[in-house]
């Protein structure tokens, strides 16, 4: 039995529908390989991407928070150095004034003696005045000795 | 042990000859009858086959990344998913094995099918070298093959159906379904149940194996018949050419045509498995 001829032919045959398969269905079955391929890929990407996005987050939230409390004690500083200001300010007023109350206090006080050192030598030379008029059963016209007078009462005044 | 049985079919030669030729297995006998006479050939393919599939998903499960698959994890995922959407769809049972089963099925029965495409002389002459008389590369064309993935089948929906609903209700059901009665009518509608069940518990396989079996046989009928073109041919006749260029035209056209089928018929099979799985978990 020979079978050559035939057994070549049906090798063509063969390579020639392995050709088909290889132009006509093979693309489609590489191009379906190929696009779960490249959803899987993508996915993948998209997955790490976005842990990356949110470790990214976190660090920054973090940051962000140590920034809020960085600022929240400068501001409690900055507050509390303020008040003591403040304090030292209303202290150093209050002192001020006192010492000026004080001072004022002593001058009135020198004023009011001197006035009525004075009142009291005025005083006392109308007396004297008065009792030298008795005495000399006169009357002493004040203006003409005013100066006396007016000597006199400096001199009580001094003592 | 003796091969290549019926040597002397080949004396009558010409198409008769060629085909008969063809059609012979590898054959050794066992022991006295036509059981115990086993077809070689089938049982060396089937297992090849088997062997390589498991070769290559076991190789595709080794490297298989959680990654970017490469291109044939990307296939067999493919073909995974598509298996298991499938086995989703139709059974509702909850065997876990169901899906993995149908896609071994299916691989199978499409590689063993697919032997068919390879040129119909070339593994016999090959076989003629080393002395081998007959032999026969698709397995799934011996109806000794696809009678016995089917008893497979069988056996499995029998596992099946008592998974689901135990011994006892398996039986009861041979006797209660598809016609429910009570009283009298239980007891009348029993034996037609029974009937019925035992036409279908014996449908069921023959169909799956008749099936296979006839489309692998007839696809290889035709190529042998396409073969005959040439058959004995001179190079010096004229004939020889225009018959070669008939050949090859309807070699091609066939083959390309059969790409369909060996492919058609290994879904059938593994379909049909599903859904006879998934009916014989169902309760009626």
């Amino acid at each position: 039995m020979d079978i050559a001829v035939t057994l070549v032919i049906q090798g063509l045959v063969f390579f020639g529908v392995a050709w088909l398969v290889m132009k006509f269905m093979w693309p489609h079955i590489i191009a379906a390989i190929e696009a779960r391929q490249k959803k899987i890929a993508e996915g993948l990407a998209a997955a790490s991407k976005s842990e990356k996005d949110l470790d990214e987050a976190q660090a920054r939230s973090k940051e962000i928070i140590r920034e809020a409390r960085d600022r929240a004690a400068q501001i409690v500083d900055q507050a509390s150095k303020r008040s003591n200001e403040i304090v030292d300010e209303a202290k150093g007023t209050a002192a001020g004034e006192a010492q000026r109350l004080v001072a004022q206090a002593h001058d009135e006080v020198a004023r009011e003696t001197t006035r009525a050192r004075e009142g009291l030598a005025k005083e006392v030379g109308k007396l004297a005045v008065e009792g030298a008029s008795r005495l000399l059963q006169r009357e002493i016209d004040p203006k003409t000795h005013a100066e006396l007078l007016d000597r006199l009462a400096a001199e009580v005044a001094r003592g | 042990m003796r091969f290549g049985m019926m040597a002397e079919e080949n004396t009558s030669g010409g198409m008769t000859g060629y085909i008969k030729h063809h059609l012979t297995h590898l054959t050794v006998n066992q022991g006295h009858g036509v059981f115990w006479s086993i077809h070689l050939d089938s049982v060396i393919f089937k297992l090849g086959i088997s062997v390589f599939f498991v070769i290559l998903f076991a190789m595709a499960a080794r490297r298989a990344t959680s990654g970017v698959p490469g291109k044939f994890q990307a296939a067999v995922e493919l073909l995974v998913e598509f298996v298991d959407g499938m086995v989703k769809d139709t059974f509702h049972g909850n065997s876990k094995f169901i899906a993995p089963l149908a896609i071994t099925t299916f691989c199978l029965v499409f590689l063993e099918n697919f032997m068919d495409m390879l040129p119909v002389d070339a593994l016999p002459a090959a076989g003629k070298i080393f002395g081998v008389e007959h032999l026969r590369v698709v397995a799934t064309a011996d109806i000794n093959t696809t009678v016995g993935m089917a008893l497979g089948v069988f056996l499995l929906l029998w596992y099946v159906g008592i998974k689901h609903k135990g011994v006892v209700l398996f039986f009861k059901e041979w006797f209660t379904a598809p016609f429910h009665a009570h009283g009298i009518w239980a007891v009348l509608l029993a034996p037609i149940n029974l009937l019925l069940r035992l036409i279908e518990e014996g449908v069921r396989p023959l169909s799956l194996s008749l099936r296979l079996f006839g489309n692998m046989y007839a696809g290889e009928l035709i190529f042998l018949l396409i073969a005959c073109f040439t058959l004995d041919a001179a190079l010096s006749h004229v004939s020889t050419y225009v018959l070669g260029g008939a050949q090859f035209i309807a070699g091609f056209i066939w083959t390309a045509f059969h790409i369909l089928i060996i492919t058609l018929q290994a879904f059938i099979f593994m379909t049909l498995t599903i859904v006879y799985a998934s009916m014989a978990a169902e309760r009626h």
